[in-house]
C-alpha cells in the first residue's frame, strides 16, 4: 500500500462518507390511501379499548344512565378486594413456574440440536409445531381423560391439578421458547463459544451455565414474556384444570358483575401490553420480532 | 457531441447532503466508461440518475442528443444490472430475460428466439427453465446481464455487478462482460470501487471522490499521470513520504537527508514541507534485480536503504525497506518475480533507483487519504 | 402462532454426526421428548384410540361416520365458515394495513407503532376481548349507544347481534388482522427495492410491477398467512365461549360441552370430533409450511 507514514486518516473524509453513505429516498409524508387504511385499523384497535375504559368508569349510576363524572369505584372494588390479587398472583406464579420449567427443557435441547444432533432439527421443529396442530381445547380434553383417573389422578387436589396445568402450559410454550432460544443460539455461534470454553477446560455444565445461558438472556426473556402473556389470561385449559385461576375468574366476573369486568379487562390488557413492549425493547436490534401467541 | 452526455449534474438529498456535484461526462457511442471511487463518492447516485431512479437537482442528461433528465425510468430504454442481481425470484431464467420483451408486446415466437440468443450469449443455453435460486451467483449475474441486454438498451448500466461474487468468478465474469460489450458495441457505464476492474475493463475511467470528479482519463493516464493526490492514492498503491524542498526551481528535495530530483513543479521555497509519492513498481532494487544497473545512470535517483521484510505476492515480490537516515521513512518496492532475483534478507543494505519522472510531489505534509483509510472507512459503514 | 421469519432456520450448522453409540448425546434432548410425549402425545393418542372405540367397547370407524349426523357437523361447518370468512377478511385488511405502513411511506413511528399494536392485539384474545366487545357493540356498548343517541340509528333494529356469527366474526377480526400484519410484514419488507427498479428499468409501470412481480412473489406468503389465520380462528375457544355461553355451535364449543358432560351420549363421538379438529388444523399447518418454504426460498434468493 505505502510507507507507514501514509497511515494517517482523513477525518473530514470519513465524515462525508458516513453522511452520504446510502442515498436515501425522499421521505414523503405518506400516501393518502395509506393514511386511510391506517386510521381504519387504528379505530378497530382503539374503539373497543376506549369503550371498555368508558364502561369501566360508569359505575356510579344504573346501566342506562350516564355519569356526570368518571367514577373509579369499579377499579377500587376490584383492587380493594383480595380476590383479584389472589387470582392474579396464582396465574403469575403458574406463569413463572412454566417459564422456568420450559427454559430448563428447551435450552439444553436447542443447544444440543445445534451442536451435536443437527439431524434431529427437523424432528424437533416438527414437534414444536404440534401445539398449533392440537388446539388447547383438544389438548385439555385428552389431558383430563388421561390424567384424571388412577394411577395418575392429577385432578384430585388443587396442587396436583396445578402441576398438570403447568405441564400443559410448558408444552404450549415450546413453540415460542424454542424459536426464541434457537434464534438466540443462531446469533452467537454456539460451536465456537463451546469449543473456546472447552479449550479452556470447562465442562458441559459450566459451559451451559456460564457461557450459553448468559448469552441467551435476551432471547430467553422474549420467550419468557410471551409465555407469561399466554398463561396469565389463558381460559380454555385453565377453566378445566384450575377454575380458581385468573382467566376463569375474569370469565365469571364478566357474567356476574357489570362494571368490574371492564376494569379487570383493561388491567389485564395493560399488563399484556407492558410485556409486549418489554419484548419489543429487549429484542430490539436483534432481528427478533414480537411473536404472536394465537387466539384462544 | 457524445452519445451519453451529462452536463453540470448535481444531486442534493433532503437534509442537505450533496451526493454529486457538477458532474460532466461525454461518452462516445460504444465506449466503456467506469465510475471509480470509494463508497459514498456519488458514483452509484450518478448511475441511478442516468437510469432515472434519482432525479438530478440540477443539470441535464442526454442520450443520443435526446434529453432524458426527467423521463421516468420505464421510458428510458436504458439497461441496468444491479449489484444484488435483482432477478425476479418467481420467474424462470427465460421469463426473467423475456420480461422487458413481454412489456414491449413482442410476440411469443420472437420472444423465445431472442431469449435463446441471449442464453447463448451468456453461455447458459438450456438453463432457461431454471429458477434464480437454482443458479450460482455468477450465473445469476449473467442472467441479469442478459435481461438488461434483451431490450436492446441504448446504454448499459452496471452497478458494482461483480462485488457480490467470489474472486475467481469475478475475474472470469469481468472478461466475459468486456467481451460481450465489445461484441455488441453497446455504450456502457460501469460503477465500481475496485480499481483493478476499472483499469482492466474501461476505455475511460471517471475517478470520483466525495461527489466530485477527480479525474477523467484512460486507464493509462489515470494510473500513470494522476492529476490529484486522491487519484494517485486510490488508483494503485503508492508510497507517500514526507520531504522538504531544497530547490523548487530545479525540483530538488531532501528525503530523509538524501537528495531526490523530481520533474514536478514545486511551489514553495526551500525548507517547505511536501509529500513525495512514488509507485512501488517504479523503484528498482540494485543488487536484487539483475536488470537494474549498478550505479545511477540517466540521472536516476539513488537512495540508500535497509531491507525490513520481503513478501511474496505471487507474480510480484514486495520488499519493504527503510531509508537510511532517521529510519522513519519506510516504503514498499515491487519487483516482478523471477528466478534470477537475489532476494535479500532482512537487515541487508540495498540501493533504490527511481526516475525523477516517477516522483509526484504534493504540497504540504497533509497526506492524501489512502486506500487504507478509505477501506477502514468502508468497513465502518 | 409464530411469526413467519422464524419458521425455518436461516442456516443449519455444518452437520457434525453425533459420536456413534454415545447415549450421552441423546440425553440432552430426552427431557424434551419425554415431556412432549407425556403431555401432548399421550393425550392425543388417547383421543385417537378413543375415537375408534365404539360404545360397546369394540373397535371401528362408526364414530367418524356419526360425525356427519347430529350437532357435530353443523358445528364444524360453522367453525369452518367463521374461520374462512375471518381469515379472508383479516388477510385482506391485514395485507392492506401492512402495505400501507411499509410501502405507503408512513412515518417510521407509525410503522413501529403498528407492529407493537399488532403484537398486542393478536395476543389480546379470549375472555378480555369478548368483554371489550360487549362494552363496544353489546346492548349497552359505547358504539351501540353512540349510534342510537347521536345518529338515531338502532343497531339492534338492523338485526345485528354481537352474539351471532356476524358478531363473532367482528370480534375474531380483532385478533385476525393484526396476526396478518405480523405474519405478512416480513414478506412485504422482503420485497427488494431492486425488483421494482429492475421492473421499471425494463419498462414496467407501477401497476405492471405489482401485477407481474410483487403480487406473484407475495402470493405464497399471502396464502400461507391466510391459512394460518384460518387455523388460528378454528382453534379459538375462549372468545366464543365467553361471548355466546356456548349457544353458537362451533367445533371447539361442542368439545367443551362434551367435556363438561357427555352431551353427545357417546364419548367416542367426542373423541372423533376432537380428532376432526386435529385433522383440520394439521392440514392447515401443513399447507402453511409448504407455502412458507416456497416464499422463503423466493424472498431469500
Amino acid at each position: 500500500m505505502s510507507g507507514p507514514a501514509v497511515g494517517a486518516r482523513a477525518p473530514e473524509a470519513l465524515g462525508t462518507i458516513a453522511a452520504s453513505a446510502r442515498p436515501r429516498r425522499e421521505r414523503s409524508v405518506g400516501a393518502w390511501w395509506a393514511w386511510l387504511i391506517f386510521v381504519v385499523g387504528a379505530l378497530y384497535f382503539f374503539v373497543p379499548l376506549l369503550a371498555t375504559l368508558e364502561f369501566s368508569l360508569r359505575a356510579c349510576a344504573p346501566p342506562n344512565q350516564p355519569c356526570t363524572a368518571p367514577d373509579f369505584s369499579a377499579y377500587s372494588n376490584v383492587l380493594q378486594g383480595e380476590e383479584f390479587y389472589e387470582k392474579f398472583g396464582y396465574s403469575i406464579l403458574v406463569g413463572l413456574v412454566t417459564i422456568v420449567v420450559s427454559l430448563l427443557i428447551i435450552v439444553p435441547t436447542a443447544y444440543w440440536v445445534r451442536l451435536r444432533l443437527p439431524r434431529l432439527r427437523p424432528i424437533v421443529e416438527f414437534v414444536t409445531l404440534l401445539p398449533f396442530v392440537i388446539p388447547p381445547v383438544v389438548l385439555v380434553f385428552g389431558l383430563i381423560r388421561v390424567y384424571s383417573r388412577p394411577p395418575l389422578q392429577f385432578t384430585a387436589t388443587e396442587l396436583s391439578s396445578t402441576a398438570l396445568l403447568v405441564c400443559a402450559y410448558v408444552v404450549l410454550s415450546f413453540p415460542y421458547m424454542y424459536r426464541a432460544v434457537d434464534a438466540g443460539l443462531a446469533a452467537m455461534d454456539v460451536r465456537v463459544l463451546t469449543e473456546a470454553a472447552q479449550s479452556m477446560g470447562a465442562g458441559w455444565a459450566r459451559i451451559l451455565w456460564s457461557v450459553i445461558f448468559p448469552n441467551l438472556r435476551t432471547a430467553a426473556l422474549s420467550g419468557a414474556f410471551l409465555t407469561l402473556a399466554i398463561v396469565i389470561g389463558e381460559f380454555t385449559i385453565g377453566n378445566f384444570l384450575a377454575p380458581w385461576g385468573f382467566g376463569p375468574y375474569l370469565s365469571l366476573l364478566g357474567r356476574d358483575k357489570i362494571y368490574e369486568p371492564a376494569a379487570v379487562s383493561l388491567i389485564s390488557f395493560g399488563l399484556t401490553w407492558l410485556a409486549m413492549i418489554f419484548i419489543a425493547v429487549v429484542g430490539r436490534g436483534r432481528g427478533s420480532r414480537v411473536q404472536v401467541a394465537g387466539a384462544r | 457531441m457524445g452519445f451519453l452526455e451529462l452536463a453540470g449534474v448535481r444531486k442534493e438529498f433532503p437534509g442537505g447532503v450533496v451526493a454529486v456535484e457538477n458532474f460532466d461526462l461525454d461518452a462516445r457511442k460504444g465506449e466503456f466508461v467506469s465510475f471509480l471511487g470509494p463508497s459514498g463518492c456519488g458514483k452509484t447516485t450518478t448511475l441511478r440518475m442516468i437510469a432515472g431512479f434519482e432525479a438530478p437537482t440540477a443539470g441535464t442528461i442526454r442520450i443520443d442528443g435526446r434529453e432524458i433528465t426527467r423521463t421516468p425510468p420505464n421510458r428510458r430504454n436504458v439497461g441496468m444490472v444491479f449489484q444484488s442481481y435483482a432477478l425476479f425470484p418467481n420467474m424462470s431464467v427465460a421469463d426473467n430475460i423475456a420480461f422487458g420483451l413481454k412489456l414491449r408486446g413482442m410476440a411469443a415466437d420472437a420472444r423465445r428466439k431472442r431469449v435463446g440468443e441471449l442464453l447463448r450469449l451468456i453461455n447458459l443455453e438450456g438453463r432457461g427453465d431454471r429458477y434464480p435460486y437454482q443458479l450460482s451467483g455468477g450465473q445469476q449475474q449473467r442472467v441479469a446481464l442478459a435481461r438488461a441486454l434483451a431490450i436492446e438498451p441504448t446504454v448499459l448500466l452496471l452497478d458494482e455487478p461483480l462485488s457480490a461474487l467470489d474472486a475467481k468468478i469475478r475475474v472470469a465474469l469481468r472478461q466475459e462482460i468486456r467481451q460481450i460489450q465489445r461484441q455488441l458495441g453497446i455504450t456502457t457505464v460501469y460503477v465500481t470501487h475496485d480499481q483493478e476492474e476499472a483499469l482492466e475493463l474501461s476505455d475511460r475511467i471517471v475517478v470520483m471522490s466525495e461527489g466530485r470528479v477527480e479525474q477523467v482519463g484512460t486507464p493509462f493516464e489515470v494510473y500513470n499521470f494522476p492529476s490529484t493526490a486522491f487519484v494517485a492514492s486510490f488508483v494503485g498503491t503508492l508510497n507517500a513520504l514526507p520531504a522538504r524542498v531544497v530547490d523548487a526551481a530545479s525540483g530538488r528535495l531532501s528525503l530523509a537527508g538524501q537528495e531526490v530530483r523530481t520533474t514536478s513543479t514545486i511551489s514553495g521555497g526551500a525548507g517547505e514541507r511536501v509529500t513525495v509519492a512514488i509507485r512501488p513498481e517504479a523503484i528498482g532494487l540494485e543488487g536484487v534485480d539483475p536488470t537494474v544497473p549498478v550505479g545511477a545512470p540517466n540521472g536516476a535517483n539513488r537512495l540508500q536503504a535497509t531491507v525490513d521484510d520481503v513478501a511474496f505476492l505471487g507474480s510480484v515480490v514486495r520488499v519493504r525497506v527503510r531509508l537510511a537516515g532517521d529510519g522513519a521513512h519506510r516504503l514498499d518496492v515491487d519487483t516482478f518475480n523471477n528466478p534470477n532475483l537475489a532476494v535479500p534478507s532482512a537487515g541487508a543494505p540495498v540501493a533504490l533507483h527511481f526516475a525523477p519522472e516517477a516522483c509526484l510531489v504534493l504540497p504540504g505534509s497533509a497526506l492524501p487519504a489512502t486506500t487504507d483509510a478509505l477501506e477502514a472507512a468502508e468497513a465502518m459503514l | 402462532m409464530s411469526s413467519a421469519e422464524q419458521a425455518v432456520p436461516v442456516t443449519a450448522p455444518a452437520p457434525r454426526p453425533a459420536r456413534p453409540g454415545s447415549i450421552w448425546a441423546w440425553l440432552g434432548v430426552l427431557p424434551f421428548f419425554i415431556w412432549t410425549a407425556m403431555f401432548m402425545g399421550l393425550p392425543a393418542l388417547f383421543l385417537l384410540v378413543g375415537s375408534f372405540t365404539l360404545a360397546d367397547g369394540g373397535l371401528g370407524i362408526d364414530n367418524y361416520r356419526d360425525l356427519t349426523t347430529g350437532a357435530i357437523l353443523p358445528a364444524f361447518v360453522n367453525s369452518i365458515q367463521l374461520s374462512f370468512i375471518t381469515a379472508v377478511v383479516g388477510a385482506v385488511f391485514g395485507l392492506l394495513l401492512a402495505s400501507a405502513a411499509i410501502l405507503g411511506k408512513l412515518p417510521r413511528v407509525f410503522r413501529s407503532a403498528l407492529m407493537t399494536f399488532s403484537g398486542v392485539a393478536s395476543n389480546f384474545a379470549g375472555v378480555p376481548l369478548a368483554l371489550a366487545f360487549v362494552f363496544t357493540l353489546g346492548n349497552l356498548g359505547l358504539v351501540t349507544k353512540l349510534l342510537q343517541d347521536v345518529f338515531g340509528f338502532s343497531l339492534r333494529g338492523t338485526g345485528f347481534s354481537l352474539y351471532s356469527m356476524t358478531g363473532l366474526a367482528i370480534v375474531y377480526l380483532y385478533f385476525q388482522f393484526p396476526l396478518m400484519v405480523l405474519v405478512i410484514a416480513p414478506s412485504i419488507e422482503g420485497l427488494r427495492r431492486e425488483w421494482r427498479e429492475a421492473a421499471e428499468n425494463l419498462g414496467a409501470t407501477s401497476f405492471g410491477y405489482w401485477r407481474r412481480v410483487a403480487l406473484p412473489i407475495l402470493t405464497p406468503s399471502i396464502l400461507g398467512a391466510g391459512i394460518l389465520l384460518f387455523g388460528n380462528a378454528f382453534g379459538a375457544q375462549a372468545t366464543a365461549y365467553q361471548l355466546s355461553g356456548g349457544t353458537i355451535p362451533l367445533a371447539t364449543l361442542v368439545i367443551t360441552a362434551q367435556m363438561q358432560g357427555d352431551v353427545l351420549f357417546n364419548p367416542g363421538l367426542g373423541y372423533a370430533a376432537a380428532m376432526g379438529m386435529v385433522f383440520v388444523m394439521g392440514l392447515s399447518i401443513l399447507a402453511y409450511s409448504v407455502l412458507q418454504r416456497r416464499a422463503e426460498r423466493w424472498l431469500r434468493s
